[in-house]
């Protein structure tokens, strides 16, 4: 019976050849903005749930135009990290953490720090595609009109949607209901969303693991050509992507207590090649995880 | 088939008494169904009798007649244009107040003592018996903010006691609205405001107005909290204004059939009528603007 019917996992993706990105000394440093050279500093960060606690004393500088990954097994707190970066965790009544976390230098949890304005440079894309049950135009017409954009409005739903590499997809049907595209459709609707407020980084909380692997193979793509504009911070489970789309990954792990640590943080060639940690060596080579 | 292969003793072990399960089965279906049957057999014998006794006297006079001595001259005008003002009173109150409650129940409220003690307020609220609130409207409204025993101070009372039904489907409503929109709308950089109004609401008000439609049946079908704020008496004119005396429907059906002669039992039958299709006028507009309200989210 066995073997007739062949059930697509990640392992079956297309040939793509697991490659790791060359974007280093060489590449294009152009458009990189002079200034800080990380976009977050993460100092010392703990995060609990009201009394399990969900990261422990997590420190790592996430650079600015480069993608970072953070890869790890599941429940060891990627999740957790990435959202502490927009501060989605503060819907979560219960969540509080300490240590620090700077973007462009400002503390981004100081007294007096406002989360809406912070959220406005800081796109979210989330794990499984969620587009408003609204127009494809209004998916992406909602934020710059909640953010006061003043601009033509068409013109930057267009611009939106074609650097998400969906214009041409849609660009007939923009009047129709968002959630009436395809899966793959959706998550890359979901990237024009939150490209059409021109932020400055982009989050991905796993953003193909609800994705066959054709649609994953576009929005890895769309990720390589994103990172020459946007900081991209991406969370996954899935190494190769990791390796296929990253500059730098974080490595996570959490031990017997259910508590997420960083073990390791580099350049992801590094990382994939020679790793420091055996931890890291063990994951990446399947041992575990 | 894995049974073929199975052993003797392996059969053996297992006794799957089929039939009997499947008989009670279909035992349980009959009782379902016989459950059923109760409630709308006997909602159809009280439709029919009702019928059966109003419909002949129902007329174009009967609606546009005021109540009087004689039972042939008498008409629900009064009372079925206190009932569509009451009602239009306790929706202009009961349905923004209990929306923006349970929006800051779901929306803003940190879970906490003082949450779990309202919740529980508003469950009990619901359940205290129509006539409390009566006492209610007629201590605060008719005598306190002395609004006399007036069209207002009756709209009120009713609103008062339709809230907690109001503010409970809308809590439904607002929780099945999936939290991944919530999230995708913040992380836009929208408030809290912001992501109620143009995501939350939306979807959210379908089931809003079920509650709605639920509520404005109860508004209109309650006789005992009017009988304690109107005064029970002939009304014989429209009300002019908020603060005119009214009766409503169920006053007047009340009134008719308390009075010994048939001839009145018979017209309180021809109002019930006129209840009936007023309430389903009114629910036909609410689930009218609810399958609009659908069509118009995109899902």
């Amino acid at each position: 019976m066995s073997g007739l019917i062949a059930i697509p996992t990640e392992a079956d993706a297309p040939p793509v050849s697991i490659r790791v990105r060359e974007r280093g000394a060489e590449g294009p440093s152009v458009e990189r903005p002079a200034g800080r050279e990380h976009v977050f500093e993460i100092e010392r960060l703990s995060a609990w749930y009201g009394g399990a606690q969900a990261l422990r004393d997590i420190t790592l500088q996430i650079p600015r135009n480069r993608v970072t990954a953070i890869i790890g097994p599941s429940g060891c707190g990627k999740s957790t990290l990435i959202r502490c970066l927009d501060r989605m965790n503060d819907l979560i009544p219960t969540f509080r953490l300490s240590g620090r976390i700077l973007y462009h230098g400002d503390d981004i949890y100081a007294p007096g720090s406002d989360a809406v304005a912070l959220r406005r440079h800081i796109g979210m894309v989330f794990q499984k595609p969620n587009p408003f049950p609204k127009s494809i135009f209004d998916n992406v017409a909602f934020g710059p009109r909640v953010n006061g954009y003043t601009g033509d409005l068409r013109t930057l739903v267009e611009g939106a949607l074609q650097r998400a590499a969906l214009w041409d997809e849609v660009k007939d049907k923009l009047g129709t209901s968002g959630l009436a595209l395809s899966g793959g459709q959706q998550q890359r609707l979901c990237i024009a969303r939150a490209l059409a407020v021109e932020p400055d980084v982009l989050l991905m909380d796993e953003p193909c693991s609800a994705l066959d692997p054709i649609a994953t193979y576009r929005i890895e793509e769309l990720i390589s050509d994103l990172a020459r504009e946007y900081s991209i911070v991406i969370v996954t489970h899935n190494m190769q992507q990791a390796s296929r789309v990253s500059d730098h990954t974080a490595f996570l792990l959490s031990g017997e207590e259910r508590i997420g640590e960083l073990v390791e943080f580099g350049a992801t060639r590094d990382l994939f090649t020679t790793p420091r940690d055996e931890r890291t060596e063990a994951y990446i080579t399947g041992r575990f995880g | 088939m894995a049974t073929s292969t199975g052993t003797l003793a392996a059969v053996a072990r297992w006794r799957p008494r089929l039939a009997t399960r499947r008989r009670n089965g279909r035992a349980f279906l009959v009782l379902c169904l016989a459950a059923t049957a109760i409630g709308i057999l006997s909602l159809l014998v009280l439709l029919g009798d009702t019928a059966m006794k109003g419909v002949p006297q129902l007329s174009w006079d009967f609606l546009t007649s005021y109540p009087s001595r004689s039972a042939s001259r008498s008409g629900v005008l009064s009372a079925a244009v206190g009932t569509l003002y009451l009602a239009l009173i306790v929706m202009a109150v009961a349905f923004p107040v209990g929306i923006a409650t349970a929006v800051y129940l779901e929306e803003y409220a940190r879970p906490g003592l003082l949450n779990r003690v309202v919740q529980t307020n508003i469950g009990n609220l619901a359940g205290v018996p129509s006539i409390i609130y009566g006492m209610l409207g007629l201590a605060v409204f008719v005598r306190a903010m002395s609004l006399q025993r007036s069209l207002l101070a009756g709209g009120l009372t009713i609103a008062l006691l339709v809230l907690p039904i109001v503010i409970i489907n809308a809590q439904e409503a607002l929780r099945a609205v999936p939290s991944s929109l919530r999230h995708a709308s913040l992380a836009l950089g929208a408030t809290r405001w912001e992501t109620t109004w143009h995501h939350v609401l939306p979807a959210a008000l379908p089931g809003i107005l079920t509650g709605t439609i639920l509520a404005l049946s109860r508004a209109i079908g309650e006789a005992a909290p009017i009988i304690l704020i109107s005064s029970i008496a002939f009304i014989a004119f429209l009300p002019d204004g908020l603060l005119d005396s009214f009766t409503v429907l169920p006053i007047q059906i009340f009134i008719w059939v308390s009075k010994p002669q048939e001839e009145f039992h018979a017209i309180a039958a021809s109002a019930i009528l006129v209840l009936l299709a007023l309430l389903l006028t009114l629910n036909a507009v609410a689930i009218f603007v609810r399958d609009r309200s659908r069509r118009s989210t995109q899902w």
